[in-house]
């Protein structure tokens, strides 16, 4: 569904991806792990076009996406809930969920999933009217979902979900990416948090400082030493 | 008590004018986040197309008011229609050939490339076959007989239209930024870029939007202008100087980037400058200005209506 192959990414003289290639199949949850600094959130940036790549190409169904605009690929049916939420703090819950389907203009389908996405997060429907700004983290971030799947992505990049999140807030977190992927959207995650990620996760990637490590399926990295040592902290 | 509802009045109105100025100012902030300097002459330019505009207009109607009179009541906003949709065209085109080019570059070359286009449309408008360097007198489009008196105060059909287009603009403004699909996209551009293209947001033609809106109400802010002082000083004069930077010491002091700031520093901006001419020292007119920002900057850096942001984990 999503080929990324060779992909390079400068910031000035920094070299910040030395050419990754990943791939994410229809109806997967791939995981992209690896320690602050790696390159994760660089990689679903320049797949979303908001940092420009200088080499390599990403594919989206079969089409070549490398240059395409942020917004443009919003309509293409992918999602991006950013690294930090990203959630527009002087607007209420209800209008940051209208911007997350700003693209789209089947209104009666926008209200359906409004509907979804509060029956996903409740939370959500207690603070509809309220500045998201008022909210904790972790509602935050349950906007910053609630919102991307406004755009009725098949494909939804999520950039650390768990950061700054008490444990708790994490599980609920990584029980509804569970249901989200099960209701049919792929999703390509992006995590500091190994565990809970190789968890969910149905194949991983391992970054280390702009390049792929390892890669596999996630149960099996999950076993293996390398990574029990360097991002489980076992051992 | 004439006198205070006198400076009330042209308080008020000014006051008026300044907030529909400094709204542009603070709309290309929000979103840019650099001082559109070229803004003060979009608003000179609005002035004088709206002169020109209304000249040809009347010529072409055989209407001649040399002698008195007032032209048909729609004259006037035929007048300020086409004149909005000019200075808009013009603010779009500016944003495309000089800002688009510059996105992503420091913001000081953003910033001197504003104030280039700046001296540009200033000392064009300056040449003698556009504008000249003699000021004009506007012709009658709103009636100014006296309309009502309070006490020794008269009011005109003029200050209510002045006054109640202004406001009229305001609120349709207010409107389009708080309750419209585009206004919550603008407000969204505005506050993240980034994540606002994330949502789908085009934000190119967003800001284009912008420019062509901001420069619409500095269109109208011109259009006013000479209405309210029947004559139109010549582009570069010191008073439109002063009206540019007194309304964009409005948008500072109402909160930059913020939009009812900019209306409510206007308005207090006017009212401050009046009742201080009036009644403490006139010659100290531009001096409660200036002095306002100093003192709006030391004490609430981010204006009456501006908040810190608070980042939550
Ligand atoms: N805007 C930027 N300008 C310069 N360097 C950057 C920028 N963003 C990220 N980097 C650098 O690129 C590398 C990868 O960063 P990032 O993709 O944010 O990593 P991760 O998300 O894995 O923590 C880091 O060395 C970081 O310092
Ligand atoms: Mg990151």
């Amino acid at each position: 569904m999503l080929s990324v192959e060779n992909l390079q990414v400068n910031y000035g003289a920094i070299r910040a991806l030395h050419g990754i290639s990943l791939k994410v199949e229809q109806g997967e949850v791939v995981t992209l792990i690896g320690c602050n600094g790696a390159g994760k959130t660089t990689t679903l940036r320049a797949i979303s076009g908001i940092v420009k790549s200088s080499g390599g190409t990403v594919k989206y169904e079969g089409r070549d996406i490398t240059r395409v605009k942020p917004h443009e690929l919003v309509r293409l049916g992918i999602a991006h809930s950013p690294e930090g939420r990203g959630v527009f703090a002087n607007m209420t819950v209800e209008e940051n969920l209208d911007l997350g389907a700003y693209a789209r203009h089947d209104h009666s389908e926008i209200a359906k999933d409004r509907e979804k996405g509060l029956s996903l997060f409740p939370r959500l429907r207690e603070r509809y009217k309220q500045l998201a700004g008022t909210l904790s983290g972790g509602e935050q971030q349950m906007l910053a979902m609630a919102r991307a799947l406004m755009a009725r992505p098949r494909m939804l990049l999520l950039d650390e979900p768990s950061l700054g999140l008490a444990p708790q807030v994490v599980q609920t977190i990584f029980q509804i990416i569970r249901e989200i992927n099960a209701a049919g959207t792929t999703i390509l995650l992006v995590e500091q948090n190994a565990h809970m990620a190789l968890k969910v996760a149905h194949r991983a990637y391992v970054l280390e400082v702009g390049e792929i490590a390892m890669e596999g399926d996630a149960q099996k990295l999950a076993a293996s030493d390398e990574v029990r040592k360097a991002y489980l902290g076992v051992g | 008590m004439d006198t205070l509802l006198q400076t009330l009045k042209d308080a008020l109105t000014i006051g008026s004018l300044y907030a529909l100025i400094a709204l542009g100012y603070t709309m290309v902030y929000g979103i840019l986040k650099f001082i559109n300097f070229a803004h003060s002459d979009i608003v000179v330019l609005g002035g004088w197309l709206s002169l020109v505009i209304a000249t040809k207009l009347l010529a072409w109607l055989g209407v001649d008011l040399a002698a008195g009179g007032v032209a048909a009541w729609w004259v006037g906003p035929v007048v300020l229609t086409l004149a909005m949709a000019c200075c808009g065209l013009i603010g779009f085109t500016i944003e495309r050939l000089a800002y688009k080019p510059l996105r992503g570059a420091p913001r000081l070359n953003v910033l001197i490339t504003a104030i280039g286009v700046s001296l540009l449309l200033q000392n064009s408008g300056q040449l003698q076959f556009i504008f000249g360097t003699s000021p004009r007198k506007i012709p009658s489009l709103i009636s100014d007989a006296t309309l009502f008196s309070i006490g020794d105060v008269q009011v005109r059909l003029l200050d209510l239209v002045v006054v109640g287009t202004a406001l009229a603009l305001m609120l349709a403004l207010e409107y389009l930024v708080f309750h419209t699909k585009i206004g919550r996209a603008m407000r969204a551009v505005s506050y993240d870029v980034r994540t606002a293209g994330l949502m789908g947001i085009p934000v190119d033609r967003v800001i284009s939007f912008t420019f062509i809106l901001g420069s619409s109400l500095a269109a109208a802010g011109g259009f006013l202008w000479a209405l309210n002082f029947s004559v139109i000083k010549q582009p570069a004069d010191t008073s439109w100087v002063l009206l540019g930077l007194k309304a964009f010491v409005a948008a500072v002091v109402g909160g930059i980037g913020n939009v009812r700031g900019a209306m409510l520093g206007g308005l207090a901006i006017g009212l401050l400058e009046g009742f201080g001419s009036t009644y403490v020292n006139p010659a100290l007119r531009d001096v409660y200005v200036f002095a306002a920002l100093i003192l709006v900057l030391l004490v609430k850096p981010g204006g009456i209506l501006g908040k810190a942001v608070v980042e939550k984990v």
